[in-house]
């Protein structure tokens, strides 16, 4: 679905965001991308969308390389929720901006009504439909991102740092509809510092640093390696560090409390 | 211990809302101590920092009543430019409040609107500079630095008013997680070096619970859990508000329950699995 090779791309200034970046993700597949501030994570995303273009190597999308397709062809394939919802949001109402996109691809007005209803009502944004997204709080203008790419439906969901703004119950349901995606066939990119939201998700982890990516696995094998983390400025998930400091433990780490207690509770039997 | 902030049945409606942000909150919080504010998205933890930096009313109107003290004066009728001194507000984004050429000038930009005398400017922007160990960056364009250096610039700029209350709204959102751990062991050594009062607003508390004293939290516009984050925590209530029970604290509140880890205070992981290693044993 998505392949990089060998992608490296120097900024005008000379800075080297991404060096020699080779990643390939499944259609179907969820993964999280993790490092500290300045790794080149969102500048490896801008490259899935075509906003940005490789210096060298190439970025194939669907097999189709980012460099000979416009953006806009690419953002019927790659939705994205940017880091700053302040960026995408500007129609005057709430349902304006969801059903903005989807006019531009061509929907039909009944599946436009549709798709926008069918949005506000799994981010709980309804009450909003006809206010401006501008009285809106920061974590329900993030929703609000969400809901507009999910509504017209694209093939890889992109979501840069979402939980950004967003209460425990919110990041839950975020969880929820990360897994509905996945179990759709949608590949879902996840751009995140909440370590503690990626770890339920399970996801496969690349941790990047300064441009490069220092590792790539599944989660238990990734989170697991304290040291790679912390010269990457990334921290364990909280299940792994107690999971690590138990000196008799089972095969792999908690993914959950309610896990860590079965297990514990068997031990006292 | 006095009071630096008291709010008094505070409530506000913004003009054309159909409710009010704020419903009739009271709070005492007392010098030196550090807050956090929690509370599902959008139940009005914004509009109650901007009641206490005094954007509300100052630049917000609507309905108003109540009364918001800071270090003894009400901030309604106090000036802008008094409660710039007194209260420190540092965006979630950091790149809402650094715009200079250099590192130095945005640090001092506060207090040159002030107008406070040069060597009295020179002093108090080393100082902060030095507090924040950003001494390497003094002569950096703002906008070429990490996230996290930017944070570190604007909290330098805060600091440099020399505020008693220190506002912070979601600081660790955008930094990496060790970052973010570091940004949290600074406002443990602010409070403990200069006395800062800290108000921080923050939806990840595995981060906030080893510095905070208190956890408050909001719904629709009142307080509904005022306690330590022990009791707020360990209480039944914490999770129909959207408060982040981090993972470690939910498994010893499981534990706790059958007698199998302490329940009178919040154990680290590594606390955690030594309990359950010697009950186990």
């Amino acid at each position: 679905m998505i392949e990089f090779s060998d992608v490296t791309f120097v900024h005008d200034n000379g800075v080297k965001a991404l060096d020699g970046i080779t990643l390939k993700v499944d259609a179907g597949e969820t993964v999280a991308i993790v490092g500290e501030n300045g790794a080149g994570k969102t500048t490896l995303v801008k490259h899935v969308t075509g906003l940005l273009k490789p210096t060298s190597g190439t970025v194939l999308v669907d097999e189709v390389d980012t460099r000979t397709t416009s953006t806009a062809t690419l953002s019927r394939k790659v939705g994205v929720a940017f880091q700053n919802p302040d960026h995408q949001l500007f129609s005057e109402s709430v349902e304006e901006e969801m059903a903005f996109a989807l006019r531009n691809f061509g929907f039909p007005p009944h599946l436009v009504e549709q798709r926008v209803s069918w949005g506000l009502q799994l981010f709980g944004l309804e009450e909003y439909r006809k206010s401006s997204p501008l009285v809106l709080s920061g974590g329900e203008k993030k929703r609000l991102t969400l809901a507009c790419i999910l509504a017209w439906d694209p093939g890889v969901v992109i979501l840069d740092e979402p939980t950004v703004g967003q209460d425990a119950i919110q990041k839950e349901k975020l969880v929820g509809t990360i897994r509905m995606l996945g179990s759709t066939g949608k590949t879902v990119i996840v751009v995140s510092h909440d370590i503690e939201f990626l770890w339920p998700l399970q996801p496969r982890v690349v941790v990047m640093k300064s441009g490069r990516i220092v590792a790539d696995g599944l989660a238990k094998e990734v989170m697991a390696k304290k040291e790679m983390l912390e010269s990457a400025r990334v921290a364990q998930p909280q299940l792994v560090s107690f999971y690590q400091a138990l000196a008799r433990r089972p095969g792999s780490p908690f993914v959950d409390a309610l896990e860590a207690r079965r297990w514990i509770e068997g031990g006292q039997q | 211990m006095v009071n630096l902030l008291e709010l008094d049945k505070l409530s506000f409606r913004y003009p054309d809302s159909p409710r009010k942000a704020v419903v009739d909150f009271d709070l005492a919080v007392s010098e030196g101590e550090v807050v956090v504010l929690a509370g599902p998205s959008g139940c009005g933890k914004s509009t109650l920092l901007r009641a206490i930096n005094g954007l509300i009313p100052h630049m917000y109107t609507g309905e108003y009543s109540g009364d918001v003290r800071v270090a003894g004066s009400s901030v309604r009728a106090s000036s802008m430019r008094d409660l710039a001194q007194t209260v420190g507000f540092l965006f979630q984004n950091p790149e809402n409040q650094i715009f200079m050429f250099t590192v130095e000038r945005d640090v001092a930009f506060g207090l040159e609107n002030l107008g406070v005398p040069r060597p009295e400017m020179r002093r108090r922007v080393d100082e902060a500079i030095d507090l924040l160990g950003i001494e390497n960056l003094s002569q950096r364009a703002p906008h070429e630095l990490s996230d996290g250096q930017k944070q570190r610039v604007a909290l330098a700029g805060v600091l440099a008013m020399r505020p008693r209350l220190i506002i912070l709204d979601e600081p660790t959102s955008l930094l990496d997680p060790k970052t973010a751990m570091e940004l949290v062991d600074l406002v443990a050594s602010l409070r403990k070096q200069l006395g800062t009062t800290f108000v921080v607003v923050e939806h990840r508390l595995d981060l906030l619970v080893k510095v905070a004293d208190r956890i408050v939290v909001m719904n629709a516009g009142a307080k509904v859990l005022d306690g330590t984050p022990r009791d707020v925590l360990f209480g039944e209530e914490a999770d129909g508000y959207g408060v982040s029970v981090p993972a470690v604290t939910r498994l010893q509140k499981m534990l706790a329950k059958d007698g199998l880890a302490p329940d009178d205070r919040l154990l680290s992981a590594a606390e955690l699995a030594s309990t359950v290693e010697r009950k186990g044993a």
